[in-house]
């Protein structure tokens, strides 16, 4: 692991750092570019720290075995990118299904399909949100910066430890692979899954208002019955509709009531903004740069930058529509995040779009234009 | 093996009644030998964690037995089981899982696992069709086997499993039948107590789906014994010379007749017949003589038959294949720990 203090390291470094320190002591993975350092690092320093390091046969295994080991005590995680996260899908799903506390980090590369394997996207924040099957929420964070890419990942596994639940970190291509300075803090918070005290234990159903049960491991003698089908808050596989209905209220509420708290939006000179430019991850760069050259040249703009994608903050979207004239999104995809936007504003402003894909990102050069339009 | 009472196992071990499956089914005959293991064994039930993925076979521990249990995604129980496996190598953990589950969806996992000889044993119940679906070709369904998705014979090949297991380097292999359950019993406990990735694969019946695949005619209560008797006719025991000299007359027309025909051709030898259920042949008439090849020369020029079959053609070879020793994965993890831990 890194000393505390200032060192030079990729994103996908920082990343896996993050994991260690947060307390991660299991990763399963399968190569795929552009993730492989973090697997790589995860090899290297996850022995050093008395965890393992699995290289599984496919993604749909690794996703299978990081939650395997998250039962039986492990905070656990693995890494990959677009067509590694389409195989992991529905082993998450079961991970949502059984609630099983896991991070899975989508370094987003170009797609669709094999795509540019070497190049970044922001094309997966759907897949984030609506990729495994069945209902749930998703929470997923979305670093801009080497930095976050080590702060985020700390969170993402306190969050997935304190909801118990899968949260997934959407990094992209070109966070993953640039080098930049990250601070090593001389110690992070780290947040432990509530477990069981006493002997009888309901795994799956809670009294508690944050609707978050205890979770009991394998080995403990509680009996445990974890399982994919619709189940009784025993575990016990019980297809009557209160008990998949009482489920899937709660899986859904449970991340809806703690959203103030996974919400992580960073506003920049908003308050008398007319124009806002939001974005999230690498596309937020050139965006902050454009802004910035727009206030350095007197226009009236501000910043939306979204760390926390899902669950989407509604809210603050919603309230940002009534101040401004328009609202510019910039983003590595063909316009998906905009949706949330325009669901959000609801006719209340204009909503613009500065859309990049084929491995590129936009350019500061091309959102300032964007933001010319807009202040007319 | 000690006596004890049903009640004892089903006290202990088994946590909800009734038993989900079908009438006849071979899963309870595969947990009875499991919790005899087990109990056999003295392994404490909070050390045992059963993983199982999707499919019949999948609802023997889940959720019938006491212990923790993990029940999964399709095809996926080897996976999820070796995660939790690496991160608590205490926890005895078995796979149950079925012929579709894990040679068919699943099947890559489990020559991974094999290959990398981690201490898990995977009990694969093969009913050679996908049954709880509806009876659909499986990767172990017989050629030429009729299915609801090869009404006109099955076009492919089945697996060896034992042979597949081998080869990716499981070192420890078996293979029983719901009929041997004295011997799948005691190989299951030879498969907890060996460190390193175990596979048994058990031939279980279905009377549900087996009926069509065999092409069975009778009452369904009838079925299950049938099958188990087919699957001792349909066996024979590795490294065992067979007992008795016998051979197969594979009727054309109705087996009835073809075995009148034949009790009257071996009218005056010493020699017997009976009709009986091969897991190749179908119905055909079994004929057991001191002189085989007198026997044999009379039925050839019988009428009525396709031709005879030796007393293995056509059969299944059970027993223990492989029993070996290799470094066991998750101790070979120790190791990476102990070197990453002396490197500067």
């Amino acid at each position: 692991m890194l000393t505390p203090g200032r060192h030079l390291v990729l994103g996908n470094i920082a990343c896996a750092e993050g994991a260690l320190r947060a307390g991660c002591r299991f990763f399963a993975g399968y190569p795929i570019t552009p993730a492989n350092e973090i697997a790589q690092y995860m090899s290297q320093e996850l022995p050093r720290v008395g965890g393992y390091y699995v290289q599984m046969e496919d993604e749909l295994a690794s996703m299978a075995a990081v939650i395997g080991a998250s039962w039986a005590g492990a905070k656990a995680m693995t890494a990959t990118s677009g067509p590694g996260f389409s195989l992991m899908q529905e082993n998450i799903s079961y991970a949502y299904m059984t609630e099983t506390p896991c991070v899975v980090v989508d370094v987003q590369r170009s797609g669709p399909s094999t795509g540019q394997a070497t190049m970044p996207s922001q094309q997966d924040v759907y897949q984030a949100r609506y990729g495994a099957h069945g209902d749930y929420e998703a929470v997923a964070l979305t670093p801009w910066s080497v930095q976050e890419m080590f702060d985020l990942t700390v969170r993402a596994f306190n969050l997935a430890e304190r909801l118990r639940m899968p949260v997934l970190l959407l990094a992209d291509g070109m966070i993953g692979h640039m080098s930049e300075s990250l601070i090593v803090p001389e110690e992070v918070e780290v947040v432990d899954r509530r477990r069981p005290t006493g002997p009888e234990c309901t795994p799956f159903d809670t009294d508690d208002p944050s609707l978050i049960p205890e979770m009991p491991l394998f080995g403990e003698g509680y009996e445990l019955l974890v399982t994919g089908s619709a189940h009784r808050p025993s575990g016990r596989r019980d297809y009557t509709p209160i008990y998949m209905e009482r489920k899937l209220w709660r899986i859904r509420e449970k991340v809806l009531r703690a959203e103030p708290e996974i919400r992580d939006v960073v506003e920049y000179e908003l308050g008398d903004a007319e124009v806002a430019v939001l974005s999230y991850g690498a596309s937020a760069r050139p965006s902050f740069g454009a802004v910035r050259r727009a206030r350095g040249r007197s226009l009236r703009v501000g910043m939306l930058r979204l760390r926390a994608l899902w669950p989407f903050p509604e809210e603050v979207v919603s309230r940002l529509a009534e101040g401004v004239e328009e609202i510019v999104v910039v983003e590595m995809n063909m316009g998906k995040i905009i949706r949330e936007v325009e669901r959000a504003v609801c006719g209340r402003c204009r909503v613009s779009l500065v859309s990049r894909v084929g491995g590129v990102l936009p350019t500061l050069g091309e959102v300032y234009e964007a933001i010319g339009r807009a202040v007319r | 093996m000690s006596v004890k009472p049903l009640s004892y196992y089903r006290e202990r071990y088994i946590r909800f009644q009734p038993s989900p499956f079908c009438p006849g089914c071979g899963n309870g005959t595969i947990l009875n030998c499991f919790v005899r293991a087990i109990d056999e064994l003295g392994i404490p039930r909070e050390r045992v964690l059963c993983v199982s993925g999707i499919g019949c076979s999948a609802w023997i521990p889940s959720p019938n037995l006491r212990g923790d249990t993990l029940h999964t995604t399709h095809g996926r129980a080897i996976a999820f089981a070796t995660g939790a496996k690496v991160y608590n190598p205490h926890l005895y953990t078995v796979v149950f899982t079925g012929d579709g589950d894990g040679a068919g969806i699943g099947g890559n996992h489990l020559i991974h696992a094999a290959r990398r000889n981690i201490d898990i044993t995977v009990i694969l119940v093969n009913n050679l069709s996908y049954a709880m679906t509806g009876g659909q070709i499986a990767p172990t369904t017989l050629h030429g086997l009729r299915t609801t998705t090869s009404p006109y014979g099955n076009p492919e090949h089945p697996f060896d499993l034992v042979k597949l297991a081998a080869a990716a380097g499981a070192t420890y292999v078996a293979r029983w039948t719901t009929y041997h359950v004295v011997e799948l019993t005691r190989s299951i406990k030879e498969a907890l107590r060996h460190r390193g990735f175990s596979f048994i694969e058990v031939l279980s019946q279905c009377p549900t789906q087996q009926r069509r695949l065999f092409g069975l005619r009778g009452p369904m209560r009838t079925l299950p014994s049938r099958i188990v008797e087919m699957f001792a006719e349909g066996t024979y025991l590795r490294g065992r010379p067979l007992k008795g000299s016998y051979l197969y007359a594979l009727p054309e027309g109705d087996p009835e007749e073809v075995l009148r025909d034949v009790g009257e051709a071996l009218r005056d030898l010493e020699a017997s017949a009976r009709l009986v259920d091969h897991i190749a042949f179908g119905r055909v008439v079994r004929v057991d003589a001191e002189d085989l090849e007198e026997a044999a020369g009379r039925l050839r020029a019988l009428g009525g038959l396709r031709r005879l079959a030796d007393a293995t053609e056509g059969k299944i070879e059970v027993g223990v294949f492989v029993e070996e020793e290799r470094p066991e994965f998750t101790e070979s993890l120790r190791e990476v720990i102990r070197r990453a831990e002396v490197r500067p």
